[in-house]
């Protein structure tokens, strides 16, 4: 992580292909999505019935994430499991890389806001899917006036997604960069665990719980 | 430069600092509060501790967004003045 100007200052332009600015941000993405495709190359080789250390990892990541699921969204949408894990540890491998100096592809909001844009467009084909005409009705409820409201309710979860994710993941760089400022020894090891590790993880956790609660909500929520 | 811009400079980090007062009360109050109710509830039922942690902590995320914007907005106060100056 750079200095607070650096930080403050939003990503730079790192090439331009046909006068498209391709920023840190989107290089930043490449690298988590090159480090999680090797992972996933080098857990899932020859996996056996009777586990060995390495395949007892993914086990237990897989497991948890499963049990997660299905606690929040209930048994019958158990299959969302591959989504809801593909999103965490994307979000939470963007939210630790600051960890090697790099800069968080989350700490964008263009980033973060495509992320929410990803959840909203979920929700509503999903319970489009399960309900039909009968969802879109939905929001002329309980009166046809409330419909303005609710569109904008509607509009404005990626935008609080989005922007939590990103304020959090801005405000830890910025205290991080104005830590490592102040102080250069021993200190900004300890308040990097918390920052990039501790808060990386429970954002990323925080952004698929919202994302499973709303696209339950929606999809199977009687009324 | 005019004394326009010094003035909106000043008003601009002013305004930084009334957002971070705002946006400081409310979630600390919230999240001391789901603290609170989640010791109470660790003190009755010790066993189901990491369940009442996870809620928790996601509670107190959610209700921190509203500190998290003000932050934001306060961030881009100061960007406007690293502009002007």
């Amino acid at each position: 992580m750079g200095s607070l100007d650096e930080v403050l200052e939003g990503a730079k332009t790192v090439f331009t292909i046909f006068g498209v600015d391709i920023t840190e941000s989107v290089v930043n993405t490449w690298i988590v999505m090159a480090v999680l495709v090797i992972l996933a190359l080098v857990f899932s080789r020859n996996l056996k019935l009777y586990p060995d250390k390495r395949q007892n990892i993914v086990e237990i990541i897989v497991d948890g994430l499963t049990g997660l699921v299905t606690s929040t969204m209930g048994a019958k949408n158990r299959n969302f499991t591959p989504f809801i894990g593909t999103v965490f540890l994307l979000i939470a491998f963007s939210n630790i890389l600051g960890i090697f100096g790099l800069r968080s592809p989350t700490a964008d909001f263009s980033v973060t806001l495509a992320y929410g844009i990803v959840t909203f467009f979920c929700i509503h084909f999903f319970a489009l899917k399960a309900k039909g005409w009968s969802y879109i009705k939905g929001f002329g409820q309980p009166f046809i006036f409330l419909l303005p409201i609710n569109i904008i309710g509607e509009v404005a979860k990626p935008f609080s997604l989005g922007m939590r994710l990103y304020g959090n993941l801005l405000g830890g760089s910025v205290i991080m960069a104005m830590i490592s400022g102040a102080i250069a020894l021993f200190v900004p090891a300890v308040a990097s665990i918390y920052f990039d590790l501790f808060s990386g993880f429970l954002q990323s956790f925080i952004f698929i719980m919202l994302t499973m609660v709303f696209i339950t909500i929606a999809k199977d929520d009687e009324d | 430069m005019g004394w326009t811009e010094y003035a909106v400079a000043a008003f601009a980090v002013l305004g930084a600092g009334i957002a971070m007062i705002g946006g400081g009360f409310g979630p600390a109050i919230g999240q001391g509060y789901a603290a609170g109710k989640g010791a109470e509830a660790v003190g009755r039922q010790p066993e189901a501790q990491g369940k009442i942690m996870t809620t928790m902590l996601l509670g107190q995320a959610v209700a921190e967004t509203t500190g998290i914007y003000s932050l934001v907005v306060a961030l881009l106060l100061i960007g406007i003045v690293n502009k002007i100056l």
